[in-house]
C-alpha cells in the first residue's frame, strides 16, 4: 500500500485506544451502518498540509479529496486490505524460512546479498503465483481456451474450485456470525459441521428417495444434527451458565471421535472396503452441479447459491424481524434485555440452535457436493474453524462473511494449486487467515503500522469481553 | 461461574436458597447415577469373574480381587447412599466434598469391576500403571492452568494455553533436535510459549482486542504456523529437525517404591519435579507475597490498584509473558518429555482442557492441579481401559475427558467467581 500522504499521523495512539474503547463501549458494534464514508470526511482536517488542495475547490476535487481520505484513513476497507497484505508477508517470510535450500544461502547473506534476495523472491513469486492460479485464472488455460487447445471448462476449472470452497465457509461462517450477534462465541462449528455431515451422508445412502425429494430431506438432515449438536451447549449455557467456549471445543472433541466409530460401523461403512470409510451417498442426494458441463473439473455445485441464500436469510432475520431484534438486544447487554422481559436462556438456546443448523448445513455440503461422496474421518476438513476466521474478517455481517469466505475459498483453492505446484505446504493458508483476523481485530495495530489517520470504524468485530 | 450467571446467563438462574440448595441436586444426581450403576453395570459385569487391581505398575504383585457382580453392585449403591446421605443432609458444608468425592470414587469403581473383569485381553488392572498415565497426561494440564491462573488472576484471560502448549512443544522438538540438547528444547519451549503471550499481551493489554476472540484466533495462528513449518521441514527431514533427546527418568530413591503413589510422583523425568515446585510455588507466590497481592489486586481492581502506586500494565505484562514461559515449557514435556518428536496439533485441545481445569480449579494453583489430575485420570482411564480390551469402543472411552470437561464446567462447578477484572482491558486516566 502507499504511504498516507505525508506520513504524519494527527493522532497519538492512545486517542486510537480510547476510540476503539468507545467503539467497544457501544452496545452493538456490528449492528450500527457501515461508517466508512462519513468517517474518511471526519478525519479530512488538515493534516500537515501535503493534502491535494483546499476542500473549498471543484466538486470533483472535493470527492477525489473524500476518497484519498477514506483509502487513507483507518476505516474497514483500508484496514481489510493492509491486513490482507500483512498476512501475505508474514506467509512469504515463513516460506523462505521453511525452504532449506534458502536458509542456507542466509547462512553467507554478506557473501551475495543479491543472489539471495533474489532467489528468495523467485520462490516467494512462484508460490502466490500459483495461489492466484489456482485461485482465479490460468494465463495458460484461458490462452488454451482462446487457441482451442484445451476446453473453456479448464479456464473456468480455478474459479470453479473457488466457490466450491467457499459453499461451505459460507455457511459455517455465517453459523459463527449469528452466534457472535447473539453474544456468543461458537467456536464448535466444527463439531457441528461434523454432525452435520454424518446427518446428511446417513440420510444420503441410507433413505432411498426420489430425486429432488432426497437432496431436501439430506440437507434438512444435516441441518437437524448441527443444531442438535449446538442444542447441548446453548442449553448448558442457559442452564447452568457453562461458558460456551469450553463446552463447543469439548463437543468438537467428541463429534470427532463419534465419526471415527461410525464410518466402521455396520450399515454405514462401505463393505467394499477395507479401510474408515462409509458408503457413497446416492446420487439423487447429491446437489445439483451445472448441466452439460464435466463435473469434475467444474466441480462448483448448488451450495454456493444456497450460501448466498442463507446469508439473504440470516441479514434479514438479523435486521428485520422480531427474533432477530431479539438475538441482538441479548447480545448486546444481556441484563437489558432480561429487564424488558426477554428471555435471556431462551435466546441462547435459540441463536446456538440456529447457528449450529448453518453449520450443520455446511458440513452436509461436504458429502452432498462435490468435495466428498462419502464419509472419512476428515470430510469435514477445517471448515469449523475456518468458520471462525471468516465470521471475524466478516465482522459478523452476513455480506461481510459471503466476502470473506469468498477470499477464504480462493485462498484454499489457491493453497491447493502452491502446494502441489510449489511444494508449498497449504497449512500456510491456515496461518494467513490467522493472521489477517488478528490485525483485523486489532484495528489500532494496523494504524499504528501504516501510520493512518483515524476513523470511526473498523473497530472489533464485535464484544464478547463480558469476562468468564 | 457466579459472574457468567450475573452477566450473561439465563433468565433460570440457579436458586441457592429453598429445598433445593446445591448439595441436594448433587445428592439426587448420585442417588439416581449410583442406583443405575448398581443395575446397568452389575448385571452386564460376567458372573463368577472377578476384577484384579494390583498395586504395582504390572499385573504380577500385591493385588486385590473383587468380585465383578456384586462389586459393581455393591458400589454402585454405595455411590447411592452417598447421594442420598447428601441429599436428606441439604446444607452445603465441609461435609459436601468429602460426600461428592466419596460417590465419585464409588461410582468409578462400580464401573471398574465391570470393566476390569470383561478385559478382552487381561482381567488385571494396575493401580499404579493408572496413577502413573495419570500425571503424565495431567502435566501438561497442570502446567497450562498454572499459566493461566497467572494470566487472570492479573485480569487478562487466557483462551490462548492451547497456542502456547503447542508452539512450546513444537519449538522442543525442533530446537532440542537442532542443538541436540534436551535443555536447549527447553529453554526454546519457553521462548515459543513466550511468543505466544507476547502477542496476547500487546494485542489485549496494548490494543485492547477482545480477549476470548483474540485467544482462539492466536491458537489458529499457532495451529497454522507450527503446522505450516512441520509439513514444510521437520516432516520432511524428520532426523534432522524432529528428532529431540528426551528427558531421562530420575527415580526418588525410597519415596519411588511407594505403592500407586510412587509411579505417579516420583518416578517421573524433570517435568514432573518442575511441575509439583510451580505449584507451591505459585501458590505461596500469589498468596504470600508482595508481587502475588499486587497481582491479585490489578486482577480485582485496577484502578485501586493505579490509585496506591502499583504498574497495572506493568504488572499484567509480566505475568501474561511468565505464564508463556510456563505454558510453553508444559507443552514441551508432550515433546520433549515424552516422545520427542512433534506432530501436527499434537496438543489436540489440551489447552482448553487446562482451561476448564483452571475454572474448574476456582483460579486457584491448588484447585486447577487437582481439576486437571481429575482430567488426567479420565485419559488414564481410557487408555488403561482400551489396553485390557474393554467391551466399550476404543472412541467412546477417548471421549471420557472430554465428557468429564463438560460434566464438570456444567454441572460440579457451582457457584465460582472470576478474578473480578479478568477480561477487562484497563484504561488509564
Amino acid at each position: 500500500m502507499t504511504e498516507p500522504g505525508g506520513g504524519s499521523s494527527p493522532d497519538k495512539d492512545t486517542a486510537g485506544e480510547a476510540e476503539l474503547t468507545r467503539d467497544q463501549n457501544r452496545t452493538d458494534a456490528p449492528g450500527v451502518p457501515a461508517p466508512g464514508a462519513p468517517a474518511g470526511r471526519q478525519a479530512a482536517e488538515p493534516a500537515g498540509g501535503t493534502g491535494p488542495e483546499e476542500p473549498t475547490g471543484s466538486v470533483t476535487q472535493r470527492f477525489g479529496r473524500t476518497v484519498l481520505d477514506s483509502i487513507l484513513s483507518a476505516n474497514t476497507v483500508t484496514v481489510t486490505v493492509l491486513a490482507i497484505f500483512i498476512a501475505l508477508v508474514v506467509g512469504a517470510i515463513l516460506i523462505v524460512v521453511s525452504n532449506p535450500t534458502l536458509t542456507s544461502e542466509y547462512g553467507y547473506f554478506f557473501g551475495a546479498p543479491g543472489t539471495v534476495l533474489a532467489d528468495s523472491w523467485s520462490v516467494v513469486a512462484a508460490a502466490y503465483a500459483n495461489l492466484f492460479k489456482g485461485a482465479v485464472f490460468d494465463p495458460a488455460t484461458v490462452s488454451g481456451a482462446i487457441n482451442g487447445t484445451n476446453s473453456w471448462s479448464q479456464a473456468f476449472a480455478p474459479l470453479s474450485e473457488t466457490l466450491t470452497y467457499t459453499a461451505p465457509l459460507v455457511f459455517t461462517g455465517l453459523a459463527v456470525a449469528l452466534a457472535f450477534r447473539g453474544g456468543l462465541f461458537n467456536i464448535g462449528a466444527q463439531g457441528q459441521a461434523i454432525i452435520g455431515a454424518i446427518g446428511g451422508a446417513v440420510i444420503g445412502f441410507d433413505l432411498p428417495l426420489p430425486y429432488g425429494l432426497h437432496v431436501i430431506v439430506a440437507l434438512l438432515g444435516a441441518a437437524a444434527g448441527g443444531a442438535l449438536w449446538a442444542f447441548i451447549a446453548g442449553a448448558l449455557k442457559a442452564r447452568s451458565g457453562a461458558h460456551e467456549v469450553i463446552v463447543t471445543i469439548m463437543l468438537n472433541n467428541v463429534a470427532t471421535l463419534l465419526l471415527g466409530w461410525l464410518i466402521v460401523q455396520k450399515g454405514v461403512h462401505d463393505p467394499t472396503r477395507t479401510d474408515a470409510i462409509s458408503k457413497n451417498v446416492d446420487k439423487t442426494a447429491k446437489l445439483p452441479t451445472i448441466p452439460g458441463v464435466d463435473h469434475n473439473i467444474v466441480r462448483v455445485h448448488l451450495g454456493i447459491v444456497l450460501g448466498v441464500l442463507a446469508a439473504l436469510g440470516i441479514a434479514w432475520l438479523l435486521q428485520r424481524s422480531t427474533i432477530g431484534f431479539r438475538l441482538r438486544a441479548v447480545g448486546a447487554n444481556p441484563a437489558a434485555a432480561r429487564t424488558a422481559g426477554m428471555s435471556v436462556g431462551g435466546a441462547y438456546v435459540l441463536v446456538m440452535v440456529l447457528s449450529g443448523a448453518l453449520a450443520g448445513l455446511g458440513g452436509g455440503m461436504q458429502v452432498l457436493g462435490t468435495t466428498a461422496s462419502s464419509l472419512t474421518a476428515q470430510v469435514t476438513a477445517n471448515i469449523g474453524f475456518d468458520g471462525i476466521t471468516v465470521a471475524l474478517l466478516g465482522r459478523g455481517k452476513p455480506w461481510g462473511v459471503v466476502a470473506s469466505a469468498l477470499l477464504f475459498g480462493a485462498l484454499h483453492a489457491g493453497g491447493n494449486r502452491m502446494q502441489s505446484f510449489s511444494h508449498v505446504a497449504i497449512d500456510l493458508v491456515f496461518l494467513v487467515q490467522a493472521v489477517i483476523v488478528i490485525f483485523i481485530a486489532a484495528p489500532a495495530l494496523v494504524k499504528a503500522i501504516f501510520r493512518l489517520r483515524a476513523a470511526r470504524s473498523g473497530g472489533t468485530p464485535t464484544t464478547l469481553a463480558k469476562g468468564w | 461461574m457466579a459472574t457468567l450467571t450475573v452477566y450473561s446467563a439465563p433468565g433460570a438462574a440457579v436458586p441457592t436458597t429453598g429445598f433445593w440448595t446445591r448439595a441436594r441436586k448433587a445428592g439426587l444426581a448420585f442417588l439416581v447415577i449410583g442406583v443405575l450403576a448398581a443395575g446397568i453395570f452389575g448385571p452386564l459385569a460376567r458372573q463368577h469373574k472377578s476384577a484384579r487391581f494390583t498395586f504395582t505398575q504390572t499385573i504380577t504383585g500385591a493385588h486385590v480381587d473383587i468380585p465383578a457382580q456384586p462389586g459393581a453392585i455393591a458400589f454402585g449403591l454405595l455411590c447411592a447412599i452417598a447421594g442420598a446421605i447428601l441429599l436428606a443432609w441439604g446444607r452445603a458444608a465441609r461435609m459436601l466434598v468429602l460426600l461428592i468425592s466419596l460417590a465419585l470414587v464409588f461410582l468409578v469403581l462400580s464401573f471398574l469391576c465391570w470393566q476390569v473383569a470383561s478385559g478382552r485381553n487381561s482381567t488385571v488392572l494396575p493401580l499404579g500403571d493408572l496413577s502413573n498415565s495419570t500425571v503424565k497426561a495431567a502435566l501438561p494440564l497442570v502446567f497450562g492452568a498454572l499459566g493461566g491462573v497467572l494470566c487472570e488472576r492479573s485480569g487478562v484471560i487466557n483462551v490462548a494455553i492451547e497456542g502456547q502448549l503447542l508452539t512450546g512443544a513444537f519449538a522442543g522438538a525442533l530446537f532440542g533436535t537442532i542443538f541436540s540438547s534436551s535443555w536447549a528444547g527447553l529453554i526454546a519451549a519457553a521462548l515459543g510459549g513466550v511468543f505466544i503471550s507476547a502477542l496476547l499481551a500487546v494485542l489485549a493489554i496494548r490494543y485492547l482486542v477482545d480477549q476470548v476472540v483474540l485467544g482462539v484466533v492466536l491458537n489458529l495462528f499457532a495451529l497454522g504456523f507450527t503446522g505450516f513449518v512441520f509439513t514444510q521441514l521437520m516432516a520432511q527431514h524428520q532426523d534432522k529437525y524432529n528428532f529431540a533427546p528426551v528427558f531421562p527418568s530420575w527415580q526418588v530413591p525410597g519415596l519411588s517404591r511407594i505403592p500407586i503413589l510412587g509411579p505417579a510422583f516420583f518416578q517421573g523425568n524433570f517435568f514432573v519435579y518442575l511441575a509439583i515446585a510451580l505449584v507451591v510455588l505459585v501458590h505461596v507466590g500469589l498468596f504470600q507475597t508482595k508481587w502475588g497481592l499486587r497481582t491479585r489486586a490489578v486482577g480485582e481492581h485496577p484502578t485501586a490498584a493505579d490509585t496506591v502506586g502499583i504498574k497495572v500494565y506493568r504488572i499484567r505484562y509480566r505475568n501474561v509473558l511468565l505464564a508463556g514461559v510456563i505454558a510453553g515449557i508444559g507443552g514441551a514435556y508432550l515433546t520433549i518429555g515424552d516422545v520427542g518428536n512433534f506432530n501436527a496439533n499434537q496438543t489436540s485441545g489440551r489447552g482448553f482442557i487446562a482451561l476448564a481445569a483452571l475454572i474448574f480449579g476456582r483460579w486457584s494453583p491448588f484447585g486447577a492441579t487437582l481439576a486437571a489430575l481429575l482430567f488426567g485420570f479420565s485419559t488414564a482411564l481410557a487408555q488403561v481401559l482400551s489396553v485390557i480390551g474393554s467391551p466399550i469402543p476404543q472412541e467412546f472411552l477417548s471421549m471420557l475427558p472430554y465428557v468429564a470437561t463438560i460434566v464438570a464446567v456444567a454441572g460440579l462447578v457451582g457457584r465460582v467467581r472470576a478474578p473480578a477484572a479478568d477480561g477487562k482491558p484497563y484504561l488509564k486516566g
